[in-house]
């Protein structure tokens, strides 16, 4: 267990350092933040003295070894567009996308679980089909465009009347596909305080509504996939040896599906989850974009709109660092599920 | 989807009797909520010259002068204004003006202010002309330029007095407060003392600025009502429009043009537009394209590009074509001069040049700087084609274009101007006066253009006190510029806002783009 951790933190430093190297051979591609910090009108013998203050114009390897310098006592430079330490540009923004990303997973398992194991035991059934429909729409129509149908039903609403108004039955089935609106259409409200930079949406009903629309569009995409999975797993593992054996035994049929099968089915659903959440992370970008939630997506987002390249650097660390350790938790779970794993990858 | 739509409905049904009980109850107060696409970058004034930092300025302080809508000077803190002598201009100030922190504004905090702009590295290029200010008392103070300098006014509707005093002395860190940092925390980007209609009461960078109006503002005589204002920076253009149409803010700035229709037809929007000042036009590179070096191409160019068709369909009306670098209300507008658009004068002229069979050429334009650029350099390619000329055209997003177009890395490239001094004679002075590294002149003149007698006519304007004199000599170098087809010019940019209908905005816009909101009335209910 220690060594495995131990073998996990090298794992992770060995990520940061390629994607520090990565990042950092990119940033001449990126533009020219300079021309983001002045006006248009300005000399150049102004930007080349900003320039050179900056130390833009040292060489690469120069640049490097100074940011490796600083990085290694934790301090990743300074943000050009928000004048303040990277880490605490990112630290400040974590908040909002980590209550995002909670509660899609939130959404995503209480959803998914249910309607997989229900499809996969009744895979004929009317509302099974159904649900497969749906998923397959789900997956195929990009997070975005979700998003703005999202709005536009629910935060500016549409009236629609092609029934005649002025019959009960019209009026009624136009009712049915005229949405009120009302819900916000943009950013987090205004969230209560918890503690340090830690402002929370879970703390108050105004703050859950908030999150309403940005959770559903993000989970729109992993929530299909998450449906389908548990399915064919559970299919899989209703056909096998001992299931059908628990059967004939006549064992409860409840304890039979939601013991024995599902936990057999949630081994490989874990581990496409782990790595599924650092890829809601990085869908986070495109929500967080339309909603205006200000998380770390809408900040990277800006930040390579301005070629901040500090921040952009420090952003695909810290996201870096985050695929790593929740790469790291999914195996521990794993081997929670199932003791016959193995961490280290040793002979029993 | 039916499905999804029903299960989305339940889920916001619940949720919804919690949306109604949101504060929606009106207070006595009178809160604008706007959303631009974004919020200034710091609460120094001095720190940058943006549209955003100007926008800014107008609401946390007053400019000595500023424009009004038909681009006349409106007094503000100055109340009067003459003209000593050639190279003198002396101006009354206003009496009992107080700034944020209670200090009393003098005329030694505007002195004081226009010396620190002579050190903003944004600001000190268009501050060069003044060689020194002085108070003569409390309530006068003297510019003096080196030479007769015409434009006196229009820069004072840059000064805005900050409050000398609160920025003196050094902060906790022991920095002095009054230091313009680009890069890096400051006292002066964080705290502010101005003498404007509000005051910053909170800043959370990229989320939230929220404003207070100063309850000792000297214009009584102002119709403003707004005590509160919340600005929201939302980048995303459907989601600022679906901000407004949801009724989750009152004003929005810019709206996008494929939104104008919607915003227009909604019951939940006034949209307000108006004719910009930003030129968006193409340079061809005569250092090169050897064939640019022939004005006749150039002309060729020029009668082959449909300003209009841009205009109409491509901008769908949000544009105003161009044929000339300066908008109506400049000093060098000629109204006369006409958009060339005529293909079979465009090939006759390629033909008599001998380039009846056209040539290749690249092209570079950004794709997210200016409304529909990327779009509008491909129109302008297909345009070209009809002259035998192949364009290779590659459009890149604005942090990688200007770039490329420091190192004029293509033949034809596209940039929009507007004059930071809402004058004639900017143009012509980054745009096409001859290249010259040392002086700064065309610094963005990627055409490398160069008729020296225009640049003597320009200096010469810049040294005109008599403003109709100078308009004249403007015009000949607007007319020759024409011409000899410098540049192809296309339009100049609309401005759009939006507001809800009891937010009466139409009066505080103007084409400069910073609203005086100061002024804003929202209707009571």
């Amino acid at each position: 267990m220690i060594a495995f951790l131990i073998k996990r933190l090298f794992h992770a430093l060995l990520v940061m350092f390629v994607i520090s190297i990565i990042a950092f051979s990119i940033q001449d591609n990126l533009g020219d933040p300079i021309q983001q910090m002045v006006g248009q009108s300005v000399p150049e013998s102004e930007r080349e003295a900003l320039r050179e203050e900056l130390g833009l114009n040292d060489p690469f390897l120069a640049q490097y070894l100074r940011f490796a310098g600083n990085a290694v006592q934790l301090d990743f430079g300074y943000s050009y567009i928000f004048n303040e330490p990277t880490t605490e540009v990112v630290l400040r923004h974590l908040p909002a996308t980590l209550e995002l990303v909670a509660a899609t997973t939130l959404l995503i398992v209480l959803l998914s679980v249910p309607i997989g194991v229900y499809s996969a035991i009744r895979p004929r059934a009317l509302l099974s089909r159904f649900f497969m429909g749906v998923s397959i729409v789900g997956i195929s129509i990009p997070v975005f465009l979700t998003a703005i149908v999202l709005i536009q039903l629910f935060a500016i609403g549409v009236t629609w009347s092609p029934f005649p108004a002025d019959s009960v039955w019209g009026s009624w089935l136009n009712g049915l596909i005229t949405t009120e609106g009302g819900m916000p259409a943009y950013g987090r409200g205004d969230p209560v305080h918890v503690f340090g930079t830690w402002y929370t949406n879970f703390a108050s009903t105004e703050g859950l509504i908030y999150l309403v629309l940005p959770a559903i569009s993000l989970a729109s995409i992993m929530l299909p996939l998450f449906i389908r999975l548990i399915r064919a797993e559970m299919l899989e593992v209703l056909q096998s040896e001992y299931i059908k054996f628990a059967r004939a035994k006549g064992i409860r049929l409840g304890r039979i599906y939601f013991l024995h099968a599902l936990k057999n089915t949630m081994l490989p659903v874990i581990t496409v989850g782990g790595v599924q959440i650092g890829t809601l992370v990085a869908y986070t970008i495109l929500t967080e974009t339309v909603f205006q939630w200000p998380g770390m997506g809408l900040m990277f987002l800006n930040a390579i709109n301005h070629s901040d390249i500090p921040l952009i650097v420090t952003y695909l660390m810290i996201v870096g660092l985050i695929f790593v350790v929740t790469n790291t938790l999914v195996d521990l779970i794993y081997g929670l599920v199932n003791p016959t794993v193995k961490l280290t990858g040793k002979p029993a | 989807m039916k499905f999804k739509r029903t299960l989305l409905a339940a889920v916001v049904g619940a949720t919804m009797t919690g949306a109604a009980l949101l504060p929606a109850t009106a207070s006595a107060e009178t809160t604008l909520r706007m959303a631009y696409d974004a919020d200034p970058v710091s609460l120094d004034i001095h720190e940058q010259l943006s549209g955003g930092i100007l926008q800014l300025s107008h609401m946390t302080h007053d400019p000595l002068v500023r424009w009004t809508q038909d681009l006349e000077f409106e007094p503000r803190l100055a109340t009067a204004w003459e003209q000593v002598d050639d190279t003198t201009m002396r101006m009354s100030l206003r009496d009992g003006v107080a700034f944020h922190t209670g200090n009393a504004f003098t005329a030694e905090d505007v002195v004081w202010t226009v010396e620190r702009l002579k050190r903003s590295p944004d600001f000190k290029a268009i501050f060069a002309p003044i060689e020194s200010v002085t108070a003569i008392d409390d309530t006068t103070v003297e510019f003096k330029t080196a030479e007769p300098y015409p434009l006196l006014l229009n820069l004072a509707t840059y000064i805005f007095p900050m409050d000398s005093a609160f920025y003196s002395g050094t902060d906790e860190d022991g920095d002095p407060k009054d230091e313009i940092v680009k890069n890096g925390n400051s006292f002066a980007s964080a705290n502010l003392s101005g003498t404007g209609p509000y005051t910053v009461v909170e800043h959370r960078k990229g989320v939230r600025m929220e404003f207070e109006r100063n309850p000792n503002y000297w214009d009584s005589e102002s119709p403003g009502n707004v005590d509160t204002i919340v600005l929201t920076p939302i980048s995303e253009n459907a989601t600022r429009v679906a901000a407004l149409l949801s009724g989750d803010v009152d004003f929005i700035a810019p709206v996008p043009p494929n939104d104008l229709d919607r915003v227009r037809e909604s019951d939940a929007a006034e949209l307000v537009t108006m004719s910009g000042t930003r030129i968006i036009f193409f340079h061809m590179n005569q250092e090169r394209v050897e064939a640019f070096q022939d004005p006749r191409v150039r002309q060729a160019f020029a009668y082959a590009i449909n300003q209009d068709a841009i205009a109409d369909r491509l901008m769908k009306g949000f544009a105003t074509p161009a044929a000339q670098f300066s908008p109506e209300g400049y000093a060098a507008h000629i109204d006369s001069l006409e958009r060339r658009y005529d293909l079979e004068k465009a090939q006759a002229l390629m033909d008599e040049a001998g380039y009846a069979d056209g040539f290749e050429i690249t092209m570079m334009a950004p794709n997210n700087r200016y409304v529909n650029d990327a779009k509008i350099a491909q129109a302008v390619a297909t345009m070209l084609a009809r002259i035998n000329v192949d364009v290779d055209l590659k459009t890149l997003p604005k942090a990688q274009y200007w770039g490329e177009y420091d190192d004029r890395a293509a033949d034809m490239m596209l940039i929009g101007w507007h004059s930071d001094t809402e004058d004639s004679a900017n143009f012509h002075e980054y745009l096409t006066a001859c290249p010259d590294a040392d002086t700064g002149a065309g610094q963005y003149n990627a055409g490398n253009y160069c008729n020296p007698e225009l640049d003597t006519l320009v200096a010469e304007a810049n040294l005109e006190v008599d403003l109709e004199t100078r308009a004249a000599m403007l015009q000949q170098v607007e007319q020759t510029l024409y011409d000899e087809a410098a540049f192809v010019p296309l339009h100049w940019q609309d401005l759009a806002w939006a507001a809800a209908p009891s937010v009466n905005i139409e009066p505080v816009l103007n084409v400069m783009n910073f609203p005086y909101l100061g002024d804003l009335v929202i209707d009571e209910e």
